[in-house]
């Protein structure tokens, strides 16, 4: 069995090294009011280039949405 | 002629040391369409646009409500659904990655059907938060012994419930609301409940700083009418506690003199 990651609470086939390229693979542009938790720990965007990901992460994407 | 409005005499709402032009706060979800909501917001001139964090997936509005809010009103994030202290702290903390704000409306919910704050779990993250750097606005009861907890645990407003979220019932304790502002040491935001115009005047009138709504505006017929209903309704609300009410009477008091009537 291939190594798996969460991705907002879905699992998936660790494809990408890192949170850079797992945002980048999956269109997000992480320009404006992106954010990301590794671990139940914020991964500021500063850090996503050089935050390795592995096998077992749990990740959270989110941005802001309407609301109350 | 003097205009005399409470907008307009230097009486800023004031949260943290942070001074507010208005005294309405909008929230940003459930319009028929994005225009509509963007029409609401320019009609309310709310003093701060209220947004949630969910995870990215669930797509609503095509482009980012950062972009199209953001420059314009400040934002104020929420951490709606959230049912313990660590998702709440953890949706808090993504939330100021995103909006580089450390502002948030904590909503800690304790019951699906009611949505009623979960008290003991709201102080906790409270105390957390402001532990944490954060300016915390707790969504909470219409109870005048939480919000001084909230207060004491360094809460920048407590924000209690006229009734629950989307229900439209108005203020239904209005003996609590009246004396949670008497005595609250921190602004009072009432949060929850409103219905229409008069219930937002209400709050006014009853010594709040402010008012948060969403659904009231968002499912109203015309929702961009009744942003500007609101808007109008918590000045007004607002100039009429400054005013001071007339005491309540039980009996009639004319106000036309009692002499010179004709035929006499």
């Amino acid at each position: 069995m291939s190594a798996t990651i969460r991705v907002n609470g879905r699992d998936e086939e660790l494809a990408a090294a890192t949170v850079a390229e797992l945002l980048r693979r999956r269109g997000i542009d992480g320009s404006r009011g992106v954010a990301v938790a590794v671990n139940g720990v914020v991964a500021p965007s500063r850090n996503w280039v050089s935050h390795a990901l592995a096998a077992g992460d749990e990740v959270e994407i989110v941005r802001p949405f309407g609301g109350g | 002629m003097t205009h005399i409005a409470a907008a307009d005499a230097g009486d800023a709402l004031v949260i943290a040391g942070r001074r507010f032009a208005s005294r309405l706060l909008l929230g940003t979800g459930g319009y028929p369409n994005q225009q509509v909501m963007l029409d609401s917001l320019a009609a309310a001139q709310p003093a701060m646009a209220t947004v949630s964090i969910r995870r990215i997936s669930l797509e609503g509005y095509a482009e980012s409500i950062v972009d199209l809010v953001g420059g314009r009103y400040p934002l104020l994030p929420n951490t709606a659904g959230c049912a313990t202290v660590r998702d709440a702290v953890m949706t808090a903390q993504l939330a100021r990655e995103a909006l580089e704000t450390d502002w948030v409306k904590l909503e800690l919910i304790g019951d699906r059907e009611t949505l009623y704050p979960d008290v003991e779990q709201l102080l906790r993250a409270t105390e957390e938060l402001v532990k944490d750097g954060f300016t915390v606005l707790p969504y909470c009861n219409d109870d005048p012994v939480s919000c001084r907890k909230l207060a004491d645990a360094g809460a920048a407003a407590v924000m209690p419930l006229g009734s629950p979220i989307g229900s439209g019932l108005g203020i239904v304790n209005t003996y609590a609301i009246e004396r949670i502002c008497a005595t609250s040491s921190v602004p009072v935001i009432l949060d929850a409940g409103i219905g229409t115009a008069s219930d937002a005047a209400q709050a006014m009138e009853l010594g709040c700083d402010g008012v948060l709504l969403n659904t009231a505006v968002a499912k109203a017929h015309d929702p961009r009418r009744m942003a500007a209903a609101m808007r109008a309704a918590v000045i007004a609300g607002r100039d009429a506690r400054l005013a001071g009410r007339i005491p309540k009477r039980t009996q009639a008091e004319p106000s036309s003199p009692q002499l010179g009537l004709i035929g006499g």
